[in-house]
């Protein structure tokens, strides 16, 4: 951390207010943020402060600054004296900032440091004619071209003692300079040396639109190619998958010798069953649901890691009887019919009692459409729901599309504690 | 070497003009509104299948944050931020975009922002970029002219986007601490939960992206998330932008695919070592915050994610900082544990008053002015400071130090015997300055 005050009140100036041109500039800045967001704008707004006042910071700018935006003094004071590119104390009219970070470092910014020690003397402090004042600082992000310093705005590159003293003496006398780097390379390319990027078809527009293809070959026009265009995605994804797993939660990037997370894709790659699906009749079979036609071809294999997977279970069984949802949906049924299969539909009511609903989101499992959808049925209340049998749960299940969920979640059991604490 | 027909970034040293016609020419802008109109599932899907791992240093899958927007508003609006604030040191990749490719980037911005619902996207940019920042503002207005962003633009998608100037702080980069800022407050980061996707700018939904990691959309989703999971490697994809800076011949920014060696990086695109390869010392391979890899365990190494992990390290940023056998390892350690003390925000107090403890102890063993102990006693504290803070410029400060202890340990013994055979008799500052 930096610690960074005001200049002494004796380096202060009376006042401040921007030019017409520069208050004019601030306006654009605020419409750039929603509105009564225009705190966001103080970091430009003291950017063009800072410039008005010949390149550092006074007090009164600060609090123009915030009066302008609303915020009281300390915030933009803080925010001020927070980031280090705010000048504080008056600073010469050539503001010179080294960069002394490992990369230019290890190329000769300590050279230049002790160069500009010798020319200008200590950090900080304004050269006798007025011209310069420096900073050693930190990355400026120009590390292919180093050692570098950055001059007012601009960055001039690729340094040496000798080439930062005559660029100095240029700027002193008004003479004009090359900004960027100083041994003539255009940005960080590498040196008289650019083997790449070259190919001409890469900038005259030949390969504009090239890339369609790929959609006209795939897509063929119709519909029924689209779909299988989707298909052969779809079906080409998770072959990726089988053999480039993808870890789930990524590390953040520390260095850890700890073997890939345990990953559903991960795990599809081991040949193991990733998630078994409620439906999965071999999972019925072992919690004892009523058996399926279908569910009777299963491999050894598979049989195998699904009951791993269940030996692994700890939680209650997915599919248990009551909730008995229909395997076989087909999708041109509507929910109502999906569930009358399933069950027997709960009474509702027209209305909510006294107009006063309760709150059915409260119930672990129930989210915002749910509880629309279930008042729709004219539930409203905590206690309709405890008062669900079996087969009503059963054709809640099927009509909002998640079977054995109401059992798993214990909705009644909610709903009862939540009617009991409202009573 | 990557075929420069496999090149997203085409005009990376800015030999050709940055502008709208030349970027057009390049392919930037091309069929944005056809992609816009595949949805924004496949554009998710694209992005997932693609295995592009965000390129701001901590690798996370790109396509699956964007994932992680609601996909309906709850009624407040969703933003894109753009991270800019390209401060690691040895990084040097993202101002080339700006400056060069400016447009890839904003078509980037508005792919990404259709993707999560934003119709306001900030570029946030680090304060010392001021030639980018005009740069990019420039691109961004002959945008707004040629309809292609705006209201009302060509793409039938309203879509604005800003340029953010920030004011010089490490700090901002953490995307947390970047929102703070972005909001007028001092860049400090954020607890979470709640992640910025749920509660960010200004309270509402916001996903923040690494430059790289935008402005390679357009090129992915126009040839495929295949083509571009199909270079690279494994979990490892697609081409990455190596700042390779230091004790190289020619130092430069180069797209090359993940996965290259680290010796073949060097040699076709950065002259070779300098003094030859018998010269490296080590190297640091993914910008200041990762541990340094000594030369013979690098040399051959696959510069990606999870090889660089594995040796204890990491990919970062891929700013890849060479150092040969004339640095003073110890000393070069120092400046990097100095840059954490000087950004640390001041928030946690393990990281503010470790970073500088660290650094005060590192001043005095690269004079060998310590006792042996002391190298164990470091690493300590640095165990201390790693996983304790809220962010993780802790964690960035304290790797660099562990792997210097973990690799040049008799370099610091050397150095204590050498003082303590020639002593002096001055005062040795110890106290907190």
């Amino acid at each position: 951390m930096a610690n960074r005050r005001l200049a002494p009140a004796a380096e202060q100036p009376e006042s401040f207010t921007f030019s017409p041109e520069n208050a004019d500039w601030a306006h654009g800045q605020i419409e750039k943020y929603p509105e009564g967001r225009q705190a966001s704008a103080v970091i430009p707004l003291l950017w063009k402060a800072q410039e008005q006042n010949g390149g550092w910071l006074p007090q009164k700018a600060i609090e123009a600054v915030a009066d302008q935006l609303g915020m009281p003094h300390i915030r933009v004071l803080e925010v001020a004296t927070f980031y280090t590119m705010f000048a504080l104390e008056p600073v010469g009219r050539f503001w010179i900032q080294l960069c002394g970070t490992v990369p230019c470092d290890s190329c000769g910014a300590r050279e230049l440091k002790q160069s500009l020690h010798d020319r200008l003397g200590p950090q900080g402090h304004v050269s006798a004619d007025g011209n310069f004042s420096w900073l050693e600082v930190e990355c400026l992000g120009a590390c292919c071209n180093a050692p570098m310093v950055q001059i007012n705005q601009d960055y001039y590159e690729d340094l040496t003692p000798e080439s930062l003293n005559t660029l100095m003496d240029d700027l002193a006398a008004g003479r004009p300079v090359k900004i960027g780097s100083q041994t003539g390379r255009t940005s960080s390319e590498p040196k008289d040396a650019v083997n790449t990027l070259t190919d001409p078809t890469l900038f005259d527009g030949s390969r504009v639109g090239a890339w369609r293809k790929r959609f006209e070959q795939t897509q063929g026009g119709d519909d029924k190619g689209d779909a299988a265009v989707k298909k052969d995605e779809a079906a080409s994804t998770e072959a990726r998958a089988k053999d480039d797993p993808k870890p789930a939660q990524p590390d953040s990037g520390r260095a850890t010798e700890s073997p890939a997370a345990n990953a559903p894709a991960q795990r599809k790659a081991d040949g193991k069953t990733a998630a078994v699906s409620p439906a999965s009749p071999a999972v019925a079979d072992q919690v004892g649901a009523p058996k399926i036609a279908d569910g009777t071809a299963k491999t050894a294999a598979d049989k195998e890691a699904v009951e791993e997977d269940v030996a692994l279970r700890t939680e209650p069984p997915q599919q248990p009887l009551a909730s008995g949802a229909d395997d076989a949906v087909h999708e041109e049924q509507s929910p109502e019919e999906r569930a009358d299969a399933a069950g027997t539909r709960p009474t509702g009511i027209d209305a909510a009692r006294d107009d006063r609903p309760d709150d059915l989101t409260k119930i672990k499992g129930i989210g915002p459409v749910n509880n629309r959808r279930l008042n729709d049925l004219g539930i409203w209340h905590f206690d309709q729901i405890a008062a669900w049998s079996p087969a009503e749960i059963a054709w809640v299940g099927a009509y909002l599309a998640f079977p054995g969920r109401i059992d798993r979640e214990n909705w009644v059991g909610q709903a009862a504690v939540l009617a009991g604490k409202k009573g | 070497m990557l075929s420069d027909q496999d090149r997203i970034f085409t005009n990376l040293y800015g030999l050709h003009s940055p502008d709208l016609d030349a970027a057009k020419k390049r392919g930037a802008w091309d069929g944005t509104k056809f992609l816009l109109e595949m949805g924004r599932d496949w554009i998710i899907d694209e992005m997932k299948g693609s295995g592009l791992r965000g390129r701001g240093g901590a690798g996370f899958p790109t396509g699956l944050k964007w994932s992680f927007m609601p996909k309906k508003s709850d009624g407040r609006p969703h933003y894109l931020v753009v991270n800019a604030d390209e401060s690691e040191p040895g990084t040097c990749k993202d101002r080339e975009i700006m400056r060069h490719d400016p447009h890839l980037l904003i078509e980037g911005c508005m792919l990404a922002s259709f993707a999560m619902g934003a119709h306001a996207c900030y570029v946030y940019l680090r304060g010392e970029y001021v030639a980018e920042k005009f740069a990019l503002q420039r691109a961004v207005d002959e945008a707004y002219e040629a309809r292609l962003v705006g209201k009302d633009n060509v793409h039938g998608f309203p879509f604005d986007i800003y340029v953010h100037h920030g004011a010089g702080a490490y700090i901002c980069g953490e995307e947390t601490a970047l929102i703070e800022s972005l909001e007028g407050k001092k860049g400090m980061p954020r607890l979470k939960p709640p992640f910025p996707a749920n509660m960010g700018l200004y309270g509402c939904p916001t996903t923040v992206n690494n430059v790289e990691s935008i402005a390679v959309a357009g090129t992915i989703l126009r040839r495929g998330g295949a083509w571009f999971a199909g270079l690279g490697g494994k979990n490892n994809t697609g081409t990455k932008l190596f700042c390779v800076s230091g004790h190289v011949n020619t130092p430069c920014n180069v797209e090359e695919e993940m996965g290259i060696t680290f010796r073949e990086l060097i040699d076709k695109h950065c002259g070779g070592m300098r003094g030859g390869w018998d010269n490296l010392l080590c190297s640091i391979p993914g910008g200041s915050s990762v541990p340094l890899v000594p030369a013979d365990q690098i040399i051959d190494a696959k510069m990606d994610f999870d090889t660089l992990r594995n040796l204890g390290s990491g990919l970062g940023t891929a700013a890849v900082i060479v150092l040969d056998k004339s640095t003073d390892i110890v000393s070069a350690i120092t400046r990097i544990s100095y840059f954490y003390k000087h950004e640390s925000c001041g928030q946690c107090t393990p990281c503010r008053e470790g970073t500088g403890w660290m650094w005060r102890v590192l001043q005095r063993m690269s004079h060998g002015r310590a006792q042996k102990r002391e190298i164990d006693m470091l690493f300590e504290v640095t165990k201390q400071i790693e996983g304790h803070t809220i962010c993780a410029l802790g964690d960035a400060a304290a790797w660099p130090v562990q792997g210097l202890i973990r690799h040049f340990r008799p370099e610091i013994e050397k150095r204590i015997d050498q003082y303590s055979a020639n002593p002096h008799s001055d005062a040795v500052p110890m106290a907190a300055e």
